[in-house]
């Protein structure tokens, strides 16, 4: 045993401030080394490389869509082509993004540090899971290669089943498997949290982005197997044909719909939650205080893990289920919009009377919270019954879950990545620039969404690749958003590669924030501490930092 | 002031180990104790996921059984009761052998233990040849969901020399939906068994070479839970596909 101190925050020191020469980066070179690497750093970042292209690839779809919607006649492409553009954007951008973003990058990356352990409990099961998910990417391609698939990303049956002669089995395979990448990630995580802790790191001393990793966790794990097997009876039915799912042989769709929303609606929280946590970490910095309500936070995360589970049926208010278990999904659904209202509340408690500063990370926290609101609001006038009779299928949904996951979920990622990007490069992003593109997105992201809420009001339906003239206007409003936001999700992509060579030298801590892997240098050693830490402070301590600027901590090896 | 941690940590970096490490002790544990933990966790809730991915295809037959309860009962009159027994019983003692195996993991005897897993990997191929067995009748009567399935003998069985209620077209029909989830349940769980019949391959190799006579039996622990679950599954199986509300043959 060999204990020793050191200081826990270091003084902004950035002009002096050089790359340490031994790192996670430069441990090990070679392509094999990465190929080949149980590291949870290495891997977040092979996940990041990976989860980036498939963005590029479901955007590069989305301006399809845009450009064929920008005139009322189906001119640019056919109707089933067009149905499989949204179908290849839907799958891509749900089961390729955004269900893995911010877990497998950041949360691999900060997990096992934020707990103060050298890496997750299972290292190579961490690889695997790269690969799987790799693997369920090279089948979404091959799909789409050869020929696309038109079911929409819910595979609806017994569409899916009969009556479309596409690729279903092929992107079926590809979810299937990505599904597995998303189940080994939960399980690893959930494991690490529970056994890797380190001494004095209690579960109310976890930084909040690991309790809403923690929850997604769990619903990723018992989630993602229900949808595994009904994506596994979607693919059988097709091959043998049998009629599990089809009315016409005494199947019933139906049953498709449980199973399959019995993960997708959770799911939904699975890509919010992991956002919610960078949130959380972020405002608390910037604002220079301790989370407001830590505890109810943390809880709520909990909460809307499990009330997610009770809630799929309002996905099938049109579907026929009974008009009374409609009722009870309806306000169960009511229910789950209470957590999250937890959650933007303490945010803002936290940032009254804190003191603010405006970094970029900090602009994509506030649009954050501003978009996912609407969006979060819209959600309740959908989940009550009659409101959804008249909006479902219209554009008016299309607004609404972009505004959640596109102006949720993606916002907190480029926070996220903004945030700890000098920790994961040891480089910072060129501050004003960064602004700039935090500007243009939320700009072209209300200029696209926006009116698209309006267009489903007057009743234009989705999935259609033509419409009445009238609602051309708006349309060409949302296309030309569209291609506003197109440009300010690629500046960060130029400006995040250029700053690995040329950007500013980080330092260890350039927010002076608490968290434990504040304290590591940037980037970090491949084993994360060489000493494990003992914890002997709260999360968040802002306040108590105020009045100190040295702190001993001691570690025990 | 800012890289004084880096600093600090790069002089330490060569620094060894102090405590004694068994060769499996993996890096990023600190103890023996904390990594077996990890493991058995780790095993418990992907056993976690299984249940809710066999509870898919459970909660299937479930919903179907109600609607279509003639057509379900005719048709697992169809199944082979004495296999399906038969099968039960060799399940239940391979399961028995690998409980065994792991207890002589857990008390060092190497020998013991490869002869226990041996016996384990017998009994679990003795499942999948009945299952084969079975699969075959089901084959030669046509019931074997898709293109040649044949439901002529649930509508008049009689002609067939069988003591069933004769059932609607239609309702015949759904025998159809029994079947398929017949095999896609009975299915899955020889894919678990031919899963874990490779790994058994793979120990007993690793149980020879002496890797388990050290203390170290955390893979052979997880492995029974494994081995365990796919008892547990079939003991649920087996009644809800062969045995519930069969009448007089
Ligand atoms: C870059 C800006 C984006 C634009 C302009 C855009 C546009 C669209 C459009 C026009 C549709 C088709 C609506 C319909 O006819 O039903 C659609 C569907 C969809 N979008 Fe986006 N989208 C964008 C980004 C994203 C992102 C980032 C995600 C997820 C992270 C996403 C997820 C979805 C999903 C899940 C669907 C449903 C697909 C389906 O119906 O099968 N979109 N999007
Ligand atoms: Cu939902």
């Amino acid at each position: 045993m060999s204990a020793s101190t050191y200081t826990i925050v270091n003084l902004p020191d950035q002009a002096t401030a050089t790359m340490p020469k031994r790192h996670y980066i430069n441990n090990e070179h070679g392509l094999l080394s990465w190929l080949f690497t149980a590291d949870h750093k290495r891997i977040a970042m092979l996940y990041l490389m990976s989860i980036t292209f498939f963005f590029f690839i479901g955007g590069a779809f989305a301006g399809l869509i845009r450009l064929e919607l920008l005139t009322p006649q189906p001119d640019l492409v056919a109707s089933d082509t067009y149905n499989k553009f949204f179908t290849m954007h839907g799958i891509v951008m749900i089961f390729l993004f955004l269900v893995p973003s911010v877990p497998a990058t950041l949360g691999n990356f900060l997990i096992p540090i934020m707990l103060g352990a050298k890496d997750l409990a299972f290292p190579k099961i961490n690889l695997l899971s790269w690969y799987l998910y790799m693997a369920g990417g090279m089948f979404t391609l091959a799909a789409l290669v050869l020929g696309g698939v038109d079911t929409g990303w819910t595979f609806t049956t017994p569409l899916s089943t009969h009556y479309l002669n596409t690729h279903v089995v092929t992107a079926a395979t590809a979810i299937f498997i990505a599904g597995f990448s998303s189940i080994f990630t939960g399980l690893n995580f959930i494991v690490t949290i529970h056994r890797m802790r380190a001494p004095g790191m209690t579960w109310f001393r976890m930084p909040l982005f690991v309790w809403a990793n923690y929850a997604a966790s769990v619903l990723m794990v018992l989630g993602t197997p229900v949808l595994a097997i009904a994506i596994v009876l979607v693919a059988l039915e097709r091959l043998i044909g049998i009629g599990v799912f089809d009315p016409t042989k005494g199947g019933d769709p139906l049953l498709f719909q449980h199973l399959f929303w019995f993960y997708s609606h959770p799911a939904v929280y699975i890509m919010i939650l992991p956002g919610m946590g960078v949130i959380s970490e972020v405002i608390s910095t910037f604002s220079r205080k301790r989370v407001f309500g830590y505890t109810a936070v943390a809880f709520s995360s909990v909460a809307i893990a499990v009330f997610g589970f009770f809630v799929w049926a309002h996905h099938m208010f049109i579907m026929g289920v009974s008009n009374y278990s409609a009722l009870v999904f309806s306000l169960l659904t009511m229910l789950v919009a209470v957590p999250s209202a937890i959650k933007i509340f303490n945010w803002a408690f936290t940032l009254q009377k804190g003191s603010i500063t405006f970094e970029t990370p900090m602009l994509y926290a506030f649009g954050f919270m501003g978009l996912f609101t609407i969006g979060g609001l819209t959600g309740v006038f959908l989940g009550s019954l009659g409101m959804d009779i008249h909006l479902t299928e219209t554009y008016f949904i299309v607004a609404h879950f972009h505004f959640v996951m596109v102006g949720g979920m993606l916002m907190a990622f480029l926070a996220g990545i903004h945030f700890w990007w000098p920790k994961m490069t040891g480089r910072m992003y060129p501050e004003s620039m960064s602004k700039l593109a935090a500007v243009v997105t939320f700009i072209g992201f209300n200029l696209t969404f926006l009116p698209q809420f309006i267009l489903g009001y007057l009743g234009m339906p989705r999935r259609y690749h033509a419409y009445p003239q009238e609602y051309q206007v708006l349309n060409v409003l949302s296309t030309a958003g569209a291609t506003v936001l197109g440009v300010g999700y690629l500046l960060p992509m130029l400006y995040l590669a250029w700053s690995l060579k040329y950007g500013e030298i980080a330092g260890d801590n350039p927010w002076q924030a608490t968290g434990l892997e504040w304290q590591i240098q940037s980037p970090p050693l491949t084993e994360n501490f060489t000493e494990i830490p003992v914890v002997d402070y709260e999360a968040y301590d802002y306040e108590w930092l105020a009045n100190k600027t040295e702190h001993e901590v001691t570690t025990v090896g | 002031m800012a890289n004084t941690i880096a600093a600090h940590h790069d002089a330490e970096l060569h620094e060894e180990h102090e405590h004694v490490v068994l060769p499996q002790h993996r890096h990023h544990f600190e103890t023996e104790e904390q990594q077996r933990e990890a493991g058995s966790f780790g095993m418990w809730l992907f056993l976690l996921t299984e249940i809710m991915f066999f509870g898919g295809m459970f909660f299937a037959y479930l919903l179907y059984r109600n609607w279509y309860y003639p057509a379900f009962v005719a048709a697992s009159n169809q199944l082979n009761v004495p296999e399906g027994t038969a099968n039960t019983v060799i399940l239940i003692t391979s399961g028995f052998f690998m409980a065994l195996g792991v207890w002589a993991a857990e008390v060092r005897k190497k020998g013991l233990l490869v002869v226990f897993l041996i016996l384990t990997t017998i009994f679990g191929f003795a499942f999948l040849g009945v299952k084969a067995d079975e699969y075959h009748e089901k084959w030669e009567k046509h019931h074997i969901p898709g293109a040649s399935f044949d439901v002529k003998e649930f509508i008049n069985p009689a002609a067939y020399g069988l003591h069933e209620e004769p059932l609607a077209p239609d309702m015949a029909q759904k025998t159809q939906v029994f079947f398929f989830l017949y095999f896609a349940m009975t299915g899955m769980h020889a894919l678990h068994m031919i899963i874990g019949l490779a790994l058994l391959f793979w120990l007993t190799w690793r149980a020879h070479k002496g890797d388990f006579s050290s203390g170290y039996v955390a893979p052979i622990e997880n492995f029974g839970l494994y081995w365990h679950f796919v008892d547990i599954v079939w003991l649920f199986l087996f009644p809800l596909l062969y045995l519930i509300n069969r009448h007089p043959l």
